[in-house]
Formats: C-alpha cells, sequence, structure tokens
C-alpha cells in the first residue's frame, strides 16, 4: 500500500479495508477494459463478414453490439463468460455432467491428492538427500532432468501404462499431478534441511544427537518456512498437473475435460469460463493454504 | 542410540580448593582432563595446505581453568576444537578424561559454548536449555528442574518464555551458558564466549563465571585474546602464536579462586599481564 506514505493523512471517513482494495479494484477494471476491447477488435470482421453475406446495411453500433454477443466468438466478452459461468454453476445439480461444479469437483479431488502424495514424495527425497551423500549426487540430476519432459507428452504414456496395470480415474491423474507437484517441495525441503548455520549443526554433535534427534529438533524446525513456500507453489502447480492430466483421458470429467471438449465444438464460452473456474479453484487453494 | 543420562563426574568443591595450589604448577601426578602430545592439525584448503596446530603439547588437570590466549589465526580455537573432537588431529595423540576425545563426546562429558549463543529461534529460553536434556534422554520432571535451576544460576529467571531475539546478546549467551551447564558436564569448553559483548557485561559474565568455576569445581578452557580476561579468568595461561600455531608460554596465574575484578590493579596480575604480552610479542617478532 504506498498510498499510505504519502504525508496526508488519510480521511476518517474512507476505512482501510476500501483502501486495500483500491489498487485491484482499479487492476480488474482495467484489465476488463482491455478484455472488451480485445473482443470488439478480434470479433468484428466475423461480424462483418455476417453482415455482408447477408447483404444488410449495418452501423458501427450493429458491429459492436454483434461482437459482444456472437454465439462462438473468438474472444467471448466478460460478461458472456460470466453468464456461461453462473449456469453452469447453479442452473444444473452438483452430479450432473453438464455442471462446472462437478467437474471443479472431479480435478479438485485429484488435486487433493496429487498434492498430498507429491508433497510426501518430495519431503521423503528431501530428508534421504540431505542424509545421504550419494544420494545427492545420484537423484539430483534425474530430479531435475524429470522436470525438463513436457508433462503433455508424458501424461497419456501414464494413462495408457496405469491403465494396462488395471488403475484408471482419479489415481493416474494425481499421480502426473505428484509428479509435477513433489518437485519445488524437494528442492525447497533440501534447502531448508540444510539451512541451519554450522554452529547449529556442531552444537548437536557435542551432545552427539543422533541423525534421526537432528532431523526432528533441528532440521525440520529450520525447514518449516521453506516447507509453506514450497507448498504454495506445488498446490497451484498439481492442479494444472490434474488439469492436464484429464486431457488425453477422452474427456469424460474434469476441467481438463471440459476444455478439450469446448475446443473440439468451438464452444469457446466454454472454454474460457472453464479457465476462469480453474483461476478461481487456484486462488481458493491458496487462500485455503494461507488460512492455514 | 539413547545414551541416558550421562555419567556424572563427581563434584566436590574442597578438594578442588587443595588441589588448586599444586595444580598451577602444572603437575602431572593429577588425573588429567586433557592430554596432548605432539598434536599438529593440517588442513587442505584450496590455497595449499594451512598448518593450524604444530606438535602442541599441554596437559590440562582437573578442575583447572586454562585460557588460550593468542593473536587471531594461532590455532587457539582449533585446539579447542580437537579436544571436542570437532576437529581431527593429522598428528599426535590427544586424550580427554583418558579417552579419545571421539569416546569423551559420545559420552557427552564435556559442554561447548561458542562465540556467538546459537540459540535456536523457534524454541523460547526454557526450552532452549532443555534442548541437550532432550537430547540425552532426561524426564521431563528432571528436564524442568534443571533449567530453572541453571537459568536461575545465569541471572536469567523470569525470561523463561521469552524467545531468543527478546533478549540482549549478552543474555543470549547466558542461556547458552545455562545451556551448556544443564547436563551438567564436568569440562567447560568456552570458544571466546564474550567476545562479542560490551566490556560492561563483559565484566560482569567474567565474574560470575568465576563464581561458577569456583562453586562447581569444573574444568574450564577458555579462548580468549584478551589479556585482562585471561588473566584475571586462568589458573594457567597458554600463550600461543600463528603460522604454525603452537604453544609459545604456560603461565601458571595463581590468584585465590574466589579472587574479584578489584585485583586487577594488583602488581602480581600486571607482572602475569606483563609476562602474556611479552609471550605474544616474541611470537610475532619470530613471525616478521
Amino acid at each position: 500500500m504506498t498510498s499510505s506514505a504519502l504525508a496526508l493523512p488519510r480521511p476518517a471517513w474512507r476505512p482501510a479495508f476500501v483502501a486495500e482494495r483500491i489498487p485491484v479494484v482499479v487492476v480488474v477494471a482495467i484489465l476488463i477494459v482491455l478484455w472488451y476491447l480485445a473482443a470488439i477488435l478480434m470479433n468484428a470482421p466475423q461480424v462483418r463478414d455476417a453482415f455482408e453475406r447477408n447483404e444488410v446495411k449495418y452501423t458501427l453500433s450493429d458491429v459492436i453490439t454483434g461482437t459482444l454477443s456472437a454465439e462462438r466468438p473468438l474472444v467471448p466478452a466478460p460478461h458472456q463468460v460470466v453468464e456461461n459461468l453462473v449456469e453452469t454453476v447453479f442452473d444444473y445439480p452438483p452430479d450432473s455432467p453438464r455442471s462446472l461444479v462437478y467437474h471443479s469437483w472431479v480435478t479438485l479431488s485429484a488435486t487433493a491428492v496429487g498434492f498430498a502424495i507429491g508433497a510426501l514424495f518430495g519431503i521423503v527425497l528431501a530428508v534421504l538427500i540431505v542424509h545421504m551423500r550419494t544420494l545427492e549426487k545420484s537423484l539430483l540430476p534425474w530430479i531435475i532432468c524429470s522436470q525438463m519432459v513436457p508433462v503433455l507428452a508424458l501424461a497419456p504414456i501414464f494413462i495408457v501404462v496405469l491403465g494396462a496395470i488395471g488403475l484408471q480415474g482419479l489415481l493416474p491423474k494425481s499421480i502426473i499431478s505428484a509428479y509435477l507437484c513433489f518437485f519445488p517441495i524437494a528442492i525447497g525441503m533440501v534447502k531448508g534441511f540444510t539451512s541451519p548455520d554450522p554452529l547449529q549443526i556442531e552444537l548437536m554433535r557435542t551432545w552427539s544427537a543422533t541423525p534421526r534427534q537432528v532431523l526432528w529438533k533441528l532440521r525440520w524446525p529450520s525447514a518449516v518456512p521453506y516447507l509453506f513456500a514450497s507448498l504454495k507453489v506445488a498446490i497451484t502447480i498439481s492442479l494444472v498437473g490434474a488439469i492436464v492430466a484429464e486431457l488425453p483421458t477422452g474427456g469424460e470429467a474434469g476441467i481438463g475435460a471440459r476444455l478439450l471438449a469446448g475446443s473440439y465444438y468451438g464452444q469457446t464460452i466454454q472454454i474460457w469460463a472453464a479457465l476462469l473456474a480453474s483461476a478461481i479453484l487456484a486462488s481458493g487453494l491458496l487462500a485455503f493454504r494461507a488460512a492455514r | 542410540m539413547d545414551l541416558g543420562p550421562s555419567p556424572q563426574a563427581s563434584i566436590n568443591p574442597n578438594e578442588n580448593a587443595e588441589r588448586k595450589a599444586t595444580a598451577a604448577g602444572g603437575a602431572c601426578s593429577l588425573a588429567l582432563t586433557v592430554d596432548a602430545r605432539g598434536v599438529s592439525l593440517t588442513f587442505h584448503t584450496r590455497d595449499g595446505e594451512v598448518q593450524a596446530l604444530a606438535n602442541v603439547d599441554l596437559q590440562i588437570s582437573d578442575g583447572d581453568f586454562v585460557s588460550f590466549i593468542g593473536p587471531s589465526g594461532c590455532g587457539k580455537t582449533t585446539l579447542l576444537r580437537v579436544i571436542a573432537d570437532l576437529e581431527r588431529p593429522t598428528k599426535g595423540t590427544i586424550l580427554v578424561n583418558g579417552v579419545t576425545p571421539e569416546q569423551a563426546r559420545l559420552r557427552r562429558q564435556y559442554g561447548y559454548i561458542f562465540q556467538a549463543p546459537a540459540l535456536y529461534p523457534w524454541r523460547t529460553i526454557e526450552r532452549n536449555v532443555m534442548l541437550p536434556l532432550e537430547i540425552m534422554g532426561f524426564d521431563a520432571r528432571e528436564r524442568r528442574e534443571r533449567t530453572e535451576r541453571y537459568l536461575k544460576l545465569v541471572n536469567l529467571s523470569g525470561f523463561e518464555r521469552k524467545f531468543p531475539w527478546q533478549l540482549s546478546g549478552g543474555m543470549q549467551q547466558r542461556a547458552s551458558i545455562a545451556r551448556a551447564l544443564s547436563f551438567d558436564p564436568a569440562l567447560l569448553l568456552m570458544d571466546e564466549p564474550f567476545g562479542a559483548l560490551d566490556e560492561i557485561v563483559r565484566d560482569h559474565l567474567n565474574e560470575q563465571l568465576l563464581r561458577l568455576w569456583d562453586q562447581t569445581g569444573k574444568t574450564v578452557v577458555f579462548v580468549t585474546h584478551s589479556i585482562p580476561e585471561a588473566v584475571f579468568l586462568s589458573s594457567k595461561i597458554v600463550v600461543m602464536s600463528p603460522r604454525p600455531g603452537r604453544i609459545i608460554d604456560i603461565i601458571p596465574c595463581d590468584f585465590p579462586r574466589d579472587r574479584t575484578l578489584e585485583i586487577r590493579e594488583t602488581p602480581e596480575f600486571l607482572k602475569i599481564a606483563q609476562r602474556v604480552r611479552a609471550g605474544l610479542r616474541s611470537g610475532h617478532s619470530y613471525d616478521e
């Protein structure tokens, strides 16, 4: 809040709550205006073509209203996306495949399970790496390599292989999600476990503490701030992982499936609504983390 | 590998008081806490080899207060770390309480106090002092009792629930001393513990440390680069010189155990300080 740096006292009638949100509101307003401009400009040729094809006389305002209400626009206008979002969230029962709540729930459960697996795996990996020098040398390059392979290419392989051994539905998606999100946690925790300063470690040595005592009484507490930072990164990544994993499943359910179906049938509004839904989910997950 | 409470050395202040008279002479008939013979240590660094210790012979008797003094880089901290098994000598033998430094460490026979307090910031003062007790497997009641007792000893009663950052540097260092005392080791290794503190706090802590030494009969090995501090505290001063780190003089310092700050004005005090200074100077001229 840079405005507080000004010498002028803040007027009493403007509560801090409002003042803190003004920058956010301004940015959102600017984005929406830009979005509308983009929608008008991008959709205009399409609308104009339609008028000319039907040999109807048209004015500028006709074109503008046309661009903002097209059924399959290149760029849907914000109000169309919100309308679609509201409709798909509230107009269908949450267990209907037309409901966005249903799809969000499918993705969210895969995200949660994937995040849990990834976090656990990342932490265990970090503990092993910190305690065994050889592992650091032998494992770390592979861990880094694992993140260089595009997950979009790996996802179908995972799904097919896991499907062949009878794993279907939630678990393969969670595994792909975990595959993506363990990385920041492992790296963050290695950093965290090695963060105690040499004196603190040598103290443990003078008391001839066991490695396990050093882990629980020194390394773990020192790593907790790093853990929270990396969990924050990991939870959004695991959502992306879950959505990506839904793309090659053939699009049965989930936000990824919704995206795929939307692009199949040229339903741009549906794609954008699904995108908005995933953004809302990700912010919700982050806020949930932050509140804890 | 919980060893449980470490074997405690019997503490008998009277015995130590008698001993004091002869201890200063470095008589070998007494039980030796530290016995170093021909200890050398060479560090292999990127810039080549650095000889941190060269052929060090040193005997420290039970109940001694020995100060290592010398310019920085003379190996005084390294020698202390060798005693604590934080470094291994490359040559020579060293015994601590009659066993190797490693065995002494595993038996938890010494408390080490670093230049910085190195308290764990997520633990309160009380829980910091308890930490070694937790590690050594003392039961909860014993832990509480000892923590209370040693925090009182270093005048930190009432600060149990404070976090380290809420205390001044001197108080933090006192807490770290209480932590080292909590498991009652017979040997205290102190590496410039008061180096970062101002003169007034340092004097005060010096007096407290002397009283503690007098009352408990512990053996103290103390690294410093302050001549008055070394002379005031010690029963024996080891003057060291750099490149390579070696001992150039061992000075007995035979003031009564319950000495006060006033002795710093006496001629005897000044004479010893003079000898320390001369030793330090000779070590330097040898160098240049």
